[in-house]
């Protein structure tokens, strides 16, 4: 659905995005991720063709942008940002507008559209009242109405769900996992972790313009081979597993095991009151902060944001591309950066 | 999309409260000029004014010489400096491009928005003036105006700015240099002011499309606009400028008052027309050429 190779995009000295590979497929629902100023808006406007590409290529839906992305982008749906509306018109007439303009959503389906779309986010019963005396909330659901209007195959969201409350972030993942199992593939961006995780198959993890990470999200939380213990009786049960704890926090104990009900038996067996036992996963916080380095809005000298050039010179470190999967204990770029930084 | 940026022009308050603001202005100076009976000296102040007295079916001609100066320019540097600039700031310019609109496409139906909105507002003062003449100012007996060719050629423009055309009050009604006008003349007359006056705007608005299209400011390109103005006007006045003057945008302005000549004189309307054409050709090959390489980051 889109794919991107070496994509580069410079503002003056300053690399907004590097070389970026992105691959997005057919029914996924991809998430971006990646700290404030790492460059994910910049990306997603240059998938849709606003922003122009320094170097690389991009594809979206098989045709190349920004060559062909009249033909493109009549089929996405998109979310950039804020959400944009004229404030002196009602949600519906916006709506209607935005359909209007660049005359390939067809007018006689158009009311039903609209009307569809605003039932779809939850605003099927607003009034005739201006955008303007819309909550940031109301607006936003708006700016998803618009992105479906036209039935879009691929939707691409920047930032979805910034101004929504929990009840609003609930609906919109709802909506979103509907969609995507009626066909329709995801590309969202967010810093927002929990949200990424709770919707995403797939995660691509940009830092300081670098997608640093593109995996599977089942395939990077697999159980990491060890079982988190809980117990009353730590020594015992530190004796009773000679070597296989790797680490104890108090009563808790990091073992390494595969398979957690032999050793919950094996406990047993021995004696040791269990309280809890789980596999030890990796969590998508842990995976994101191993691979990016410090926000850009963090200065403190060693800050990745400033680094965006400062990092050029780690280039040759991750020669490879960009994309290193699953990579995730080897976080050369960063490290690179930040020695290169002080 | 020239559909859809023409309902966003009505269905947008600021329109008609613009052009009802520049249609008031005439509406007040001739209820002033009614009560009082006083109009300015023959030569002084705004052009046709000392004649309306006598003859108020020329109001739409005063009325169109007082708000060109400013009032018109000024709103029609707003609408086309907003036009750009303006989406970007809403933050609707990129789901516009999104939809997805051609860059080239939105630019031509911003222009055609702008100069609707000239043309609206050009017609309202001067159906709105020919009202308040003929009611507020009395018909007269015979729409009689007429001036020879020549007999003031040479149209200066005021200290101020203020137009000061060179027309003799009682020459409008007792015309020795030119034969009456008809009822049926006048309309051309108008007409063919109005259009030279439109074209006129339309060289500012495709100034302050290109500077909109620079930056993500509408009050900015409209104030760019504004000063390219009134730099025009300071060097029209001036002596030393005159190898310039020529190709200055304000140059010609007032060139449509040589329509109600008669017979009409051409060449300054001419030359007026030509020097507009090349301001809007270069400026909106300049809007274009920016505005389809632009990176849209807001």
């Amino acid at each position: 659905m889109i794919t991107t190779q070496n994509l580069t995009k410079r503002f003056g000295r300053v690399a907004a995005v590097r070389e970026v590979s992105l691959d997005v497929r057919e029914g996924d629902r991809y998430g971006l991720l990646g700290p404030n100023g790492s460059g994910k808006t910049t990306l997603v406007r240059m998938l849709l063709g606003l922003v122009y590409a320094t170097s690389g290529s991009i594809s979206v839906l098989g045709e190349p942008v920004p060559r062909h992305v009249g033909r493109v982008l009549p089929q996405i749906g998109a979310i950039i940002e804020e959400p944009g509306a004229y404030p002196h018109l009602s949600g519906r007439a916006n709506l209607r507008l935005f359909d209007a303009a660049g005359a390939q959503g067809p007018r006689r389906t158009r009311r039903r559209r609209v009307d569809e779309a605003l039932e779809e986010v939850g605003l099927a019963g607003i009034d005739r009242r201006p955008v303007r005396a819309y909550s940031l909330g109301m607006r936003q659901r708006l700016g998803l109405a618009a992105a479906l209007v036209r039935r879009p195959r691929l939707l691409i969201l920047d930032e979805p769900t910034n101004g929504l409350d929990p009840r609003g972030i609930k609906d919109m993942r709802d909506l979103l996992t509907r969609l995507n199992a009626d066909g329709v593939t995801i590309f969202l961006s967010s810093h927002l972790l929990p949200e990424v995780s709770a919707l995403c198959t797939r995660i691509g993890v940009l830092d300081a313009g670098r997608l640093v990470l593109q995996d599977e999200l089942a395939h990077l939380e697999q159980p990491t081979g060890r079982v988190l213990v809980a117990t009353d009786d730590p020594e015992r049960a530190v004796a009773s597993l000679d070597g296989l704890v790797e680490s104890r926090d108090g009563a808790e104990l990091l073992v390494k095991s595969d398979d957690a009900a032999a050793l919950n038996a094996r406990l047993v067996a021995a004696g040791v009151p269990v309280r809890s036992l789980v596999p030890q996963r990796r969590t998508l916080e842990e995976i994101v902060l191993d691979v990016t380095g410090s926000g850009s809005d963090e200065f403190s000298g060693a800050g990745a944001g400033d680094a965006a050039t400062a990092v050029n010179s780690a280039d040759t470190v991750n020669g490879a591309g960009p994309e290193i999967s699953a990579a995730t204990d080897d976080p050369e770029g960063t490290a690179a950066a930040d020695e290169v930084e002080s | 999309m020239i559909a859809v940026e023409l309902f966003k022009l009505v269905r947008r308050p600021r329109t008609w409260l613009t052009i009802g603001m520049i249609c008031a202005l005439p509406l007040l100076v001739a209820i002033f000029i009614a009560v009082t009976h006083i109009a300015p000296a023959p030569g002084s102040g705004s052009a046709f004014l000392s004649a309306v007295l006598n003859e108020g079916q020329l109001y739409p001609a005063a009325a169109l010489a007082l708000v060109l100066p400013v009032f018109l320019p000024v709103s029609v540097a707003v609408m086309a400096g907003d036009a750009i600039a303006g989406e970007a700031t809403a933050g609707t310019l990129r789901y516009l491009l999104a939809r997805p609109v051609g860059r080239t496409r939105l630019l031509v139906a911003k222009l055609v928005s702008v100069t609707v909105f000239t043309l609206i507002t050009v017609i309202a003062v001067t159906v709105t003036a020919y009202a308040t003449g003929v009611l507020i100012l009395g018909p007269s007996r015979a729409a009689a105006v007429g001036f020879a060719p020549g007999s003031s050629g040479s149209i200066g423009t005021g200290a101020g700015g203020a137009p000061t055309a060179g027309l003799q009050a009682g020459a409008s009604i007792t015309s020795l240099s030119g034969a009456p006008l008809t009822f049926l003349e006048l309309i051309e007359r108008v007409l063919g002011a109005m259009a030279f006056i439109t074209v006129s705007m339309l060289g500012v608005a495709a100034i302050a499309l290109f500077l909109s299209t620079l930056t993500d400011s509408a009050l900015g390109a409209a104030l760019g606009a504004l000063a390219v103005l009134v730099a025009s006007e300071v060097l029209v006045t001036l002596g030393a400028a005159t190898s310039v003057q020529p190709y200055l945008p304000t140059r010609y302005w007032l060139a449509w008052i040589d329509f109600f000549r008669q017979p009409i004189f051409w060449p300054d309307i001419q030359r007026g027309f030509a020097i507009q054409a090349v301001y809007v050709v270069v400026f909106l090959a300049a809007a274009w050429a920016n505005f389809a390489t632009k990176d849209v980051s807001r």
